[in-house]
């Protein structure tokens, strides 16, 4: 069991979430393998904020089995939060800090020390290019530097799985592109990418995907398969497929 | 403890960046600090009188200028009749009406008494029943004169009828000046407002701009990330005391009679307890409003039991008991009995004692409710 477990980022196994009568979640199971780039579809309220949120530790499942990272979801919150990074939809880096003391802040709740934390800020400033940037407040900065930040920021203390809840929501398709290659270092320097997006450009760009339509998860391959299991050249026409049948009204 | 200074750090710094917040925590005490002290007082002056003399006697004369001597009363008017008179209470010019009826004097002297009318508008209740306090006062003090007067030349007796009389000394605040009472009291309740607001208000604006969750998603322990907003605003509550009573001596002269030390062992456990509402507060509300909503709730009640504008004593025995469920009237008692009265440590353990188990169940609460996962 531990074994088979070692090789997958996550598991998850008839995961259900209900808010009283309604199953936000239901029954969802599916494997992440380490490394991975996972797309997670769905339209709007079909549950992949709620289905992220319990793979995160902040929210509890009602039913159903989850590990993160070899974690339980159910007890071990506290330890997944330590191999994962979060970048929520809500832009959730601090407007009145500066970009270096977000980084600086983030990087020490994650356990990291000063001098760590130094370098690679010095580092990350570099790459990203921020060098003008870093005395400057983070809510002075354009959204696409916003979001780039607030990616980095959520991989700075090196997790080996990230979660990505729509993350270029908003941003121009240049830094789309940009954010795209800087997931693809990610994962290529060993990080598993859970994402949602809307975007179905985006959703080519993953390993592999799953779509979720009213709670349940329809379907999961790479996007290649999925296109000719539904005989189209297009994702769009697969989502629209999928989630044609959808009964719950968006959020 | 690596990771709380971390969270210190960060909070000093938007704590610092933030002038207008920054105002409002220091500066603003101060000045209301200065200002309204000055403004309430209780003791009351300029009751508006109205004076209708219908026996134009010396003696009528005689009264009416030791009234208007004693400081308390200016005389509006003295119309030449009751129903004019009481024109003035109605349009709101006078609060007392003193009637005078004709043949006043004579009656004083032949019969030895005389009845006067005194009408009193009650819709400012303090005024009028102080002011009309102050007025018999001032008749009774005018009767005893007039006693010895009459009774000298009327009896032949010398031997006066026996009284009581009662001289009052003001034990701790020997002129009975309101300010000694009113200063420490309105310092307390400014630091009640900073350490019951801004904590609530702080962390639920974290809830609301989504930085919450952030946190929440991190390995960062609750009892770290509760220290790191207790703490700088503990910091902040104490600098506030300490300019508060900086004001209470350089303005007001008032200088604690007691020891500093054991006033600022109080200071520092009180504003754990309210902390710990802030707190406590701040894990029910989703947004600054319902947080300030409930925030201001809790303070009206602490500001109107807590004995400051009210005497605890004259309440009833439910509001009695509830007064002393409420942290702000342990403090406020304390620091009047320690600045005022200089109380040692041993008078005022009971109220350590309780102001410690606010502390501790406020932040208990606050702790036990706050969720890093729902």
């Amino acid at each position: 069991m531990q074994k088979t477990m070692e090789n997958k980022a996550i598991i998850c196994r008839e995961l259900t979430k209900e808010f009283g009568d309604f199953k936000a979640v239901d029954r969802i199971s599916f494997e992440v393998n380490q490394g991975e780039i996972f797309g997670f579809l769905g339209a709007n309220g079909a549950g992949k904020t709620t289905a992220m949120r319990i793979l995160c530790g902040l929210s509890y499942p009602s039913s159903g089995e989850a590990t993160v990272a070899g974690f339980d979801v159910y007890k071990q919150q506290e330890q997944i939060k330590k191999n994962i990074g979060y970048m929520s939809q809500k832009f959730s880096l601090y407007d009145n800090l500066t970009t270096l003391e977000n980084i600086e802040f983030y990087g020490g709740v994650y356990g990291l020390s000063r001098p760590e934390i130094k370098e690679r800020s010095a580092q990350l400033v570099h790459t990203l290019g921020l060098e003008k940037e870093v005395k400057k407040l983070v809510g002075d900065l354009p959204l696409g530097w916003k979001q780039k930040l607030a990616f980095s920021v959520a991989i700075f203390h090196r997790p080996k799985i990230v979660f990505l809840d729509e993350p270029t929501g908003g941003v121009d398709p240049i830094t789309r592109r940009q954010f795209w290659d800087m997931i693809y270092e990610a994962a290529a320097s060993g990080i598993t990418v859970f994402v949602t997006t809307h975007y179905m450009d985006e959703a080519e760009y993953c390993h592999r995907i799953s779509v979720m339509v009213d709670g349940r998860v329809e379907a999961i391959d790479s996007p290649a398969n999925l296109k000719a299991r539904f005989h189209t050249d297009s994702m769009d026409e697969v989502f629209y497929q999928l989630a044609r049948g959808a009964k719950r009204t968006a959020d | 403890m690596k990771v709380l200074g971390f969270l210190l750090q960060k909070e000093f710094r938007q704590i610092f960046r933030d002038k207008t917040i920054l105002a409002m925590m220091f500066a603003m005490p101060i000045i209301q600090l200065i200002i309204m002290p000055l403004a309430a007082n209780f003791e009351v002056k300029n009751v508006n009188l109205v004076y209708v003399d219908h026996d134009h006697s010396s003696l009528s004369q005689k009264l009416v200028h030791k009234i208007a001597s004693s400081g308390y009363f200016k005389l509006v008017a003295t119309p030449s009749s009751y129903g004019s008179a009481m024109t003035f209470i109605e349009v709101g010019d006078a609060d007392l009406v003193l009637e005078i009826p004709a043949g006043f004097e004579k009656n004083l002297v032949r019969e030895g008494s005389q009845r006067i009318n005194l009408s009193v508008d009650a819709i400012n209740g303090t005024k009028s029943v102080i002011g009309g306090g102050y007025l018999q006062a001032v008749i009774k003090d005018f009767n005893r004169a007039l006693d010895l007067n009459i009774k000298l030349a009327t009896t032949a007796s010398t031997n006066t009828a026996a009284a009581i009389s009662v001289d009052t000394v003001n034990w701790y605040n020997p002129r009975a000046e309101y300010k000694y009472y009113m200063v420490p009291g309105i310092l307390v309740l400014l630091l009640t407002l900073i350490g019951g607001f801004i904590t609530a208000l702080n962390i639920v604006r974290e809830k609301e701009i989504g930085t919450i969750e952030q946190i929440n998603v991190t390995p960062v322990q609750k009892w770290q990330f509760i220290l790191g907003k207790l703490v700088p605003f503990w910091i902040v509550g104490m600098i506030v005391f300490t300019l508060g009573l900086i004001v209470m001596y350089l303005v007001y002269g008032i200088f604690p009679k007691g020891s500093i030390a054991l006033l600022y062992l109080f200071a520092a456990v009180y504003l754990v307890a309210l902390l710990g509402l802030g707190l406590l507060i701040s894990t029910f509300a989703d947004t600054q409003l319902q947080a300030m909503f409930v925030a201001f709730f809790f303070m009206m009640i602490f500001m109107l039991m807590c004995g400051f504008f009210t005497s605890i004593d004259s309440m009833p025995d439910w509001a009695k008991q509830l007064s002393g469920l409420t942290p702000v009237t342990h403090f406020i008692t304390v620091v009047r009995l320690i600045v005022l009265k200089g109380s040692g440590f041993a008078d005022v353990k009971t109220e350590l004692g309780w102001l410690l188990g606010f502390a501790l169940a406020l932040n208990g609460l606050a702790i036990f409710n706050y969720r890093k996962t729902t």
